[in-house]
């Protein structure tokens, strides 16, 4: 079952994110509102953590457990980069939840969760399908 | 031990653990973390419809819908067994502009249920929350390709500038909202 390992991670990051609040609409209003470090110390430090790790990788050029390479793409800038970002964002100030959070709530037990996941999805699939009409 | 987890968790303890899951990935599987993808395998997986952007084997990116799942059963762990009663402890300016702007008397709960219950889908204010609000999430993700944790965390991590493009603009919506469309709305 190679997937395991991927769902004992993801165990671990919904409880991460449920016990910091960062899955709670309270704090990300807090966060829009400038009114607290709560959320920017956060996202801050783990683009620290995220950052130091990642040269470790490389300069050390780490392999995988199973001894693949690690490689890291290069993300691809679009039109869709700033203009989705900013879709997104209205949407995020909206729900107070990014897709991960989303689920988080979901596992927690918030009905309203399984509705804004249903939209998300309606989101995704129709930017799917006019894909080919919109500037890239 | 237990009542220390039970308490919320500080930015200095969650920031780094959440900084760490990118180096986890890598390293026992090769794999970049990035969540709002699923919702593209979801759909590929459930309404593909002949759609060029949602015929692809989406089989090969099941780690991720494993991934997401274990995110549903952390947040089931998070809220229940390691609970904490109390409500989020926000700051005292967001509760009063709350209270003020929103109207909102109930700050108990991850999100407010004067917004977020399901009842509140007879009205017009449901809608914009659960519907508008996850909608433009999953438009806006897919088409920025990445969402908190692929551009903010996983790319800004990598030191790529299309991710701080891409979060700028995540801040840009999001103050939009916030400060200009909230109080037309309310």
């Amino acid at each position: 079952m190679k997937n395991l390992k991927y769902l004992v991670l993801g165990v671990l990051f919904g409880i991460i994110l449920t016990k910091s609040e960062v899955v709670s609409w309270w704090r990300i209003q807090e966060m829009f509102r400038f009114q607290s470090f709560h959320m920017y110390g956060i996202i801050g430090s783990a683009i620290v953590v995220g950052l130091i790790s990642i040269q470790l990788i490389k300069r050390n050029r780490l392999k995988t457990i199973n001894g693949e390479e690690i490689t890291l793409a290069d993300k691809k800038y679009t039109h869709g980069t700033w203009i989705g970002g900013i879709i997104f964002g209205l949407g995020w100030a909206l729900t107070g939840a990014c897709p991960g959070p989303m689920f988080a709530q979901l596992g927690s037990g918030v009905a309203g969760a399984a509705v804004l996941i249903l939209a998300a999805l309606a989101g995704t699939w129709t930017y799917s399908a006019l894909r080919d009409k919109l500037p890239m | 031990m237990l009542e220390l987890l039970r308490q919320p968790w500080p930015w200095y303890v969650a920031g780094p653990l959440i900084g760490l899951t990118v180096p986890a990935l890598l390293l026992i599987g090769n794999k970049a973390l990035g969540i709002s993808s699923s919702l593209r395998h979801i759909c590929a997986a459930c309404v593909p419809a002949g759609i060029p952007f949602l015929t692809y084997n989406w089989r090969t990116e099941l780690w991720n819908l494993f991934f997401v799942l274990g995110i549903g059963i952390g947040g089931f762990i998070g809220y229940h067994l390691l609970g904490h009663p109390d409500a989020v402890a926000i700051s005292t300016e967001t509760v009063r502009d709350l209270k003020a702007q929103l109207h909102l008397t109930d700050f108990s709960g991850l999100l407010p249920k004067e917004l977020f219950a399901l009842e509140n889908l007879s009205n017009w204010k449901g809608w914009v929350f659960l519907v508008l609000g996850g909608f433009l999430v999953g438009f806006g993700t897919r088409y920025a390709g990445g969402c908190t944790s692929g551009h903010a965390i996983s790319g800004l991590s990598n030191l790529q500038w299309v991710s701080l493009v891409a979060v700028i603009g995540f801040f840009v919506g999001g103050l939009l909202m916030t400060w200009v469309f909230y109080p037309m709305l309310f």
